[in-house]
């Protein structure tokens, strides 16, 4: 199981990089007749891999039609891309503005997991630092940030989020979201990480190593991140897998209600926008393709850092 | 135990006093205000006079201070959005929020518990294993996802209503016909919001089983022959409610977080969905009031959770951890 939650995730780290090659078209061509066009479906025939061009019946009901009479061929590995077709390919279907779906997934995974993994660094690194000094220094710093992490560990996560977001400008450009966004869900996110570091880091300072390199000379910075933060890093990194999939369902949550990015940036949360409505959802399922990518890493992660730690030893019958 | 109270209540004045003076100040020192709710040509004699009805004109220090002393005596000022007093339409987005709310934790907790139970006390089998991994992928779904899944089924079948809290036609119906048609718009949020609740609660419950029985008084219970049911409930499960008891705390949080969303994609109008607008508007004191009472229902939730801590767990109740 845990092995399947990691190729789970390689599979979306490569996908991501490789997002240029992967996807069919570019992630803002638009293909203007092609309104919520469902996924193309590839036919397998003597002359290869073939698809059908959609052709529009009814722009007002959004019905299109297979043009059978002039099938397309798929091209593999042409013009820096793994497969490409002289008619529109949309393996995923097409969005509201008739943008390839697949593409923008791909495109998407990129900015909304850089946001993740860049904002949990820095929840780790402020949560490390936090926690390895009030832990070792003890006393009044320790009390102060003990209590402040508290106090921004019962708060709800999504409201601090929504709140410290909205009360910036309404409207910013996607370099100003992107480091905004970092900043607030670090904010949120050290606690967690800085109230085991901390724990971890108090019982170490008791132990006879850190006594020896205290009487060998070694000063507190020393003592703190040579000898005693190491033994808190399985910790941090247990704590940051989970940090993970909260930040990319934050982004998500924060730009399908319109606070994140604008909707010119491909994102997970800006693609599932345009799923709003009951009959949107229910006409046009392939837009929830992010969705199904966020269940993925999501899982992948459960999956990844589950049993890790203790066996659980269940009960002879 | 009055020394914890009132620790308890100090925390808990200054949680509500912070949170929602942090949201008034935070809206006050963001960009716009009322003054963008009426529009680019409305007169300035307008603009002053409205800023004035909502205290924008004192200094931000003069404005929290007259805040703080009507909000000691339950005046939490005016809505613009609404045009009504905060206080009538928090207590209503409340009412709304916790129905979807106590309905969402009590079925998580009527599904995750038992099935927690039974996949903690047993090893392997074809059962445990499917509902392991049920709640392994319901665990993978957070409420945005369970949401839109959730209508995406219900606009589909059409078996249930996608959005709102009642029908469009549902005005002037008797009480009993508004009851019955809240009741068909519930299931779909409520759900939305407990299934991945359940699932914590159901991988909580099967570690904490699954703890306990490793001990040696179990072993003791099953030497002198104690038949397998009462063994798990009377026994085991006893013993492991600590670590549950501890979780509810945190499930009211989990709850808050989780119902913003849900909110907004069912279109249920709770606490979540008032302050998204409230923010967006800068209506300062509905961000505010809205603060006050996430803030207190935070703390009820705290303390309920120690409430059934000391209810479960009698080494509490003696004083003995802690």
């Amino acid at each position: 199981m845990r092995r399947a939650g990691q190729w789970m995730l390689a599979l979306v780290v490569v996908a991501t990089v490789a997002a240029p090659w992967l996807a069919p078209n570019a992630p803002d061509d638009r293909f203007p007749d092609l309104l919520y066009a469902p996924p193309t479906v590839p036919h397998l025939s003597a002359q290869g891999v073939q698809i059908y061009p959609l052709r529009l019946v009814s722009r007002l009901e959004r019905r299109f039609a297979d043009d059978r009479d002039h099938p397309s061929a798929v091209h593999w590995l042409r013009n820096g891309r793994l497969v490409s077709a002289d008619a529109p390919l949309l393996l995923l279907g097409a969005d509201a503005y008739g943008r390839d779906i697949l593409a923008r997934l791909l495109y998407g995974a990129r900015v909304t997991l850089a946001l993740a993994v860049l904002a949990t660094m820095v929840a780790m690194l402020i949560g490390g630092v936090l926690g390895g000094v009030a832990g070792y220094a003890g006393g009044w710093l320790d009390e102060l940030l003990s209590r402040t992490s508290d106090f921004v560990l019962v708060l709800p996560v999504m409201y601090v989020v929504l709140a410290l977001r909205a009360v910036m400008p309404l409207v910013l450009p996607a370099p100003a979201v992107f480091a905004l966004l970092a900043v607030i869900f670090a904010l949120v996110g050290w606690p967690a990480i800085a109230r085991g570091v901390r724990g971890i880091v108090a019982s170490e300072r008791e132990r006879e190593y850190v006594i020896a390199g205290r009487a060998l000379g070694a000063g507190a910075g020393r003592v703190l991140i040579r000898h005693v933060l190491p033994a808190a890093f399985g910790h941090l990194f247990t704590q940051g897998t989970l940090l993970l999939p909260a930040f990319i369902v934050a982004e998500a949550t924060i730009s399908y209600v319109g606070l994140g990015f604008p909707d010119s940036v491909p994102t997970w949360g800006t693609m599932l926008q345009d799923a709003t409505t009951g009959t949107m959802i229910a006409d046009a399922p392939w837009m929830l393709a992010p969705a199904a990518a966020i269940f993925v890493v999501v899982l992948g992660v459960n999956l990844a850092v589950q049993g890790h730690g203790r066996a659980p030893v269940q009960l002879e019958e | 135990m009055t020394r914890f109270l009132f620790r308890r209540l100090l925390f808990a004045l200054v949680l509500v006093v912070a949170v929602s003076s942090a949201a008034l100040l935070l809206t006050r020192l963001s960009p716009g205000d009322v003054a963008t709710q009426l529009g680019p040509f409305a007169p300035s004699a307008e603009v002053v006079r409205e800023r004035a009805r909502f205290d924008l004109d004192r200094s931000v220090a003069s404005q929290w201070v007259l805040w703080v002393s009507r909000a000691a005596r339950f005046e939490f000022g005016q809505s613009f959005l609404y045009n009504r007093p905060v206080g009538g339409l928090i207590r209503q987005a409340t009412a709304n929020t916790a129905l979807l709310a106590v309905i969402a934790l009590t079925l998580a907790t009527l599904t995750g518990i038992p099935l927690g139970i039974f996949t903690g006390s047993r090893r392997g089998g074809l059962l445990p294993r499917l509902v392991t991994g049920a709640s392994l992928v319901c665990l993978s779904m957070p409420p945005l996802l369970t949401s839109l899944l959730l209508v995406f089924v219900a606009a589909r079948t059409g078996w249930l209503p996608t959005g709102g809290m009642t029908s469009v036609a549902a005005v002037d119906v008797t009480w009993s016909r508004w009851v019955a048609d809240v009741a068909w718009h519930l299931p779909l949020p409520a759900l939305a919001l407990a299934l991945p609740i359940a699932a914590t609660f159901e991988r909580l419950q099967s570690q904490a089983i699954a703890d306990v029985v490793r001990q040696p008084f179990i072993l003791s219970a099953v030497a002198r022959g104690v038949p397998h049911r009462r063994l798990v409930v009377r026994h085991a499960w006893r013993a492991s409610l600590r670590s549950i008891c501890a979780v509810y705390g945190l499930a009211i949080g989990t709850l808050l977080s989780g119902s913003f969303v849900v909110e907004y994609i069912a279109a249920w109008p709770g606490l979540g969905r008032l302050m998204y607008e409230a923010l967006r508007a800068r209506d300062i004191y509905l961000v505010a009031g809205c603060a006050a009472m996430g803030g207190m229902v935070l703390t009820l939730g705290g303390v309920l959770a120690d409430v059934l801590l000391v209810a479960a767990d009698p080494r509490v109740r003696e004083g003995v951890v802690r």
